[in-house]
């Protein structure tokens, strides 16, 4: 299953500059697992060895994965996957 | 510095802020003192006050800022409270572009100030702010005011003339280190000069998040960012690199121990200052570090949608 993955601009270094990229699997914890496998270095800046890092905040569709199922949580064809960045400076 | 009980306006607050000794955190670093300017005490609640005020100022004697005017800028929260307030002290329309996942206080704040907001993409941070605000004037020149913070030597200027300068009045004769870290840049860029105008070498520390993705609201990771004009890399005789681990640990701990409820980026500062504490601790050196607490932690409460999910 392939879903949209929405990157915000500091880790777009790791997707050759793309907004967008595409992530398979059947939950966000595979998304990820796939994206790292596209993308090398990306799953070490979301998760830690707890999980997904406290300040990283992973949306899916409209949703904190947080308060869905995490990792485990399901995802289908038209889901958005959305990582979105703290806010920096000033 | 004594803060005069009676003032005229609401801007003789900004500055004069106390130096606060972190002696739980001092247990740590034997040898060593550590204090922290209190710059959530300015009436905006942030050190952004200062800049703010500065940049109203001097806009205003050289005439750039007229009444038929809107000041316009991009921020990530807190530099528009501190316009929001000191727009309307002076009688002064404000617009802000903001990246719309800030904290609902600082909506709420600015609003209340009567500051119209224009919110950016969440996805491109506050850079996106910087760029939908410079398209904004682009478009509308004769209806804004755009100090623009990040390259407004006003904002630094601030900092030389205020901060620096009540940090000597009250540690002058023993710092000898200076630790903050880096948003617009302007704290550490104008502190930095006049404390190396100081007749004994002290040696400021600038911090950044350690990666580009962090959670260290406030502060910018220049390597991946639109550096500020007004930064000046040969200023610093440090960088330290903070993770957000260790400044929101840092954070928790300044509430629970010294009872001092600030933000993540204070929570990055004092961290960067107590790990110089002990290093110099650890060599037997004494020394006296001074940081800045940049703004109080109540503002990232009663988080919404994007970020409520921050573990406390």
């Amino acid at each position: 299953m392939a879903i949209t993955v929405r990157v915000p601009t500091q880790l777009r270094t790791l997707t050759a500059g793309k907004e967008e990229v595409s992530g398979t699997g059947s939950t966000v914890g595979e998304i990820i697992d796939h994206l790292e496998g596209a993308h090398p270095g990306i799953k070490d800046r979301l998760l830690d060895a707890k999980g997904i890092r406290r300040f990283v905040n992973l949306y899916l569709n409209e949703d904190d994965v947080r308060f869905l199922d995490g990792l485990n949580t399901p995802v289908k064809d038209t889901d958005t996957l959305t990582i979105v960045p703290a806010i920096a400076g000033g | 510095m004594l803060r005069p009980k009676r003032l005229d306006s609401i801007l003789d607050a900004v500055g004069n802020t106390p130096l606060l000794r972190l002696r739980a955190l001092e247990r740590d670093t034997p040898g060593v003192e550590i204090y922290a300017k209190m710059e959530f005490q300015n009436p905006g609640g942030s050190v952004k006050d200062r800049a703010a005020r500065q940049i109203f100022t001097d806009a205003l004697r050289r005439g750039d800022l007229t009444r038929d005017k809107v000041l316009i800028d991009s921020t990530s929260g807190n530099t528009g409270v501190a316009y929001s307030l000191v727009g309307a002290a002076l009688g002064y329309r404000v617009t802000l572009v903001m990246p719309s996942n800030v904290s609902q206080a600082r909506k709420d704040i600015t609003r209340a100030f009567g500051t119209e907001i224009i919110f950016s993409d969440p996805m491109e941070g506050s850079d996106g702010a910087i760029r939908l605000a410079r398209k904004l004037v682009a478009e509308s020149p004769d209806r804004y005011y755009y100090p623009d913070q990040y390259s407004n030597p006003s904002n630094p200027g601030a900092h030389y003339l205020t901060t620096g300068v009540e940090i000597l009045a009250d540690v002058g004769d023993r710092i000898t280190h200076f630790v903050t870290g880096l948003g617009t840049t302007g704290t550490m860029m104008g502190t930095t000069r006049r404390l190396k105008e100081h007749h004994r070498p002290i040696r400021c520390v600038a911090v950044q998040p350690a990666d580009a993705l962090h959670g260290l609201e406030g502060l910018k990771h220049l390597p991946s960012s639109l550096v500020p004009p007004i930064y000046d890399d040969a200023l610093p005789d440090e960088t330290m690199w903070i993770t957000t681990e260790d400044g929101w640990d840092m954070t928790d701990r300044l509430w629970e121990e010294e009872a001092v409820h600030v933000g993540h980026s204070a929570g990055a500062n004092v961290f960067a200052a107590w790990s110089i504490a002990r290093s110099l601790s650890a060599r037997g050196e004494p020394g006296c570090v001074v940081t800045i607490l940049c703004d109080r932690g109540d503002r990232y409460f009663l988080p919404l949608k994007w970020e409520r999910f921050y573990t406390w």
